[in-house]
């Protein structure tokens, strides 16, 4: 019964006169763009290895549906018990280094080296001091970050885990994972979290 | 003039910035706005068309041949209007080709050159002079200029090609997780300043994606090829080097022309 149905539908296709066309797997496609990049400096190969969530979202994207209510919160879940909170308990540096750390979008680039100092090039994306115009908006304003939020635990360790590993509050969400893929230091998300939730940092004036 | 320009928008900017922050940013934008508009009124890039032509049908390689018999895809020595409609499929390579792909393969098969030799350094470098490749790329454009694009998906290979390319632009990877479609699949964003083309599902984003390549970049003093358009995307998506005329290079190029199918050809166009 099958084998007919298959007979039937490509004497269709000849009949409409078609070349039989089979789109490429998924696998292929992807095999496709691992054959056609070669390593320079700091970036290597490995870096087109999905990871589950990169697939999962890549995939809802493309097809623009959302992930599955259920495959979602399990996945966040499974995020959020990887993210690691400072080991001596405090949450916030220096806002001064962290709005350099916000202004530099170097790093991970094929043009840095491994001295390259990577930044976090949260302007790229995000408002954040009154001073600074020449900010992106594929993220939400951060503008007043603390003085809306409230300086309490909570909030302290909300934004950490959001710096450290979005996916686990949102888990397609655009930002990069600026602690569990190494792009910044503890000692400088220490710094970025200060620039946000500091009471004397020029996004709360 | 350009040099003027530079300066009027510098002082636009500066003014902005005296403003309040929204108020600032708005001039800001119309200051770029304005700068990209004095930008139009004269394009370095017509040197490079000029040699690209010169290169086109000087006689030369081990054949001592020009490109004049080069089959674009409108038939050999046929240049006006072969950018418009490439990629496309050529029976003779048995693949898919954009147009670099397929002026690199005149290059070795019509005038006998190295392919290793003419693919190794294919973007010129700052303060150098253009790539014989982005010459020979900004008068094909220029050839085409005002015609529309006409991406063909009529062959098997140019709808994989096709498929290949969106499933790429999709595809997030790096330690920043970004795709293609992370900066170019929401209409309105920006990243800083700068717009940001909504590629997958905007047709006006779309169109200008593919019409407005090559290039002059005033920001770097040199006409950027497309093949290089996404080469440098790659870099700040931190990616690995996108290989120069790679398959997924071609299917992105595909995806992009596809999605940009009807609309006039506006390249070299001038950027900032």
């Amino acid at each position: 019964m099958k084998k007919q149905a298959i007979f039937a539908i490509s004497g269709l296709a000849v009949l409409a006169g078609c070349a039989t066309y089979v789109a490429p797997t998924k696998e292929e496609s992807i095999q496709t763009v691992k054959s056609s990049f070669k390593e320079r400096g700091p970036a290597k190969l490995d870096r087109l290895n999905q990871t589950e969530i990169q697939a999962v979202c890549s995939d809802a994207q493309m097809m623009g549906k959302e992930v599955p209510k259920a495959q979602r919160e399990a996945l966040e879940k499974k995020t959020l018990a990887t993210i690691k909170y400072p080991a001596d308990g405090k949450f916030l540096g220096d806002y001064k280094q962290g709005e350099r750390i916000a202004q530099s979008g170097v790093g991970l680039q094929w043009s840095d080296n491994e001295k390259t100092v990577n930044g976090g090039n949260c302007y790229a994306c995000h408002q954040l001091t009154e001073a600074e115009v020449s900010f992106g908006n594929i993220g939400p304003s951060l503008k007043g970050y603390g003085k809306l939020r409230g300086y309490n635990e909570a909030t302290l360790k909300y934004t950490w885990g959001k710096i450290w590993n979005t996916h686990a509050y949102n888990l397609c969400s655009q930002m990069p994972r600026y602690g569990d893929a190494g792009i910044l230091s503890e000692a400088q998300i220490k710094d970025v979290m200060a620039l946000l939730l500091d009471p004397n940092s020029p996004v709360n004036k | 003039m350009i040099k003027q320009a530079v300066a009027t928008t510098m002082a636009a900017v500066t003014l902005g910035l005296a403003g309040a922050s929204a108020l600032a940013q708005g001039s800001a934008a119309e200051g770029i706005a304005r700068y990209r508009e004095m930008l139009q009124d004269g394009n370095p890039a017509e040197l490079t068309v000029a040699r690209g032509e010169e290169l086109w049908k000087t006689k030369r390689g081990p054949k001592n041949v020009s490109l004049e018999q080069c089959d674009l895809g409108l038939g050999a020595g046929v240049i006006k209007g072969a950018y418009a409609q490439l990629p496309r499929y050529f029976p003779d390579a048995d693949q898919v080709m954009d147009f670099e792909s397929r002026i690199v393969w005149c290059m070795v098969n019509l005038q006998g050159m190295d392919r290793a030799a003419v693919t190794k350094s294919p973007y010129s470098g700052a303060g150098q002079r253009q790539t014989d490749i982005e010459a020979l790329a900004a008068f094909g454009a220029e050839m085409s200029r005002g015609m529309p694009v006409n991406i063909s998906q009529s062959h098997p290979k140019e709808r994989a090609a096709f498929d290949r390319g969106r499933q790429a632009f999709y595809m997030r990877g790096g330690p920043y997780d970004f795709s293609c479609a992370t900066c170019h699949g929401v209409t309105g964003q920006r990243i800083r300043l700068q717009d940001l083309p909504n590629i997958s599902s905007n047709k006006p984003d779309a169109d200008r994606a593919f019409t407005t390549w090559p290039a002059y970049r005033v920001s770097q003093g040199a006409l950027r090829s497309m093949q290089w358009r996404l080469y440098d995307c790659f870099r700040q998506q931190r990616w690995p080097e996108l290989v120069f005329l790679s398959p997924t290079s071609i299917d992105l190029i595909t995806f992009l022309g596809v999605n940009a199918n009807g609309a006039k050809m506006d390249a070299p166009a001038i950027k900032r």
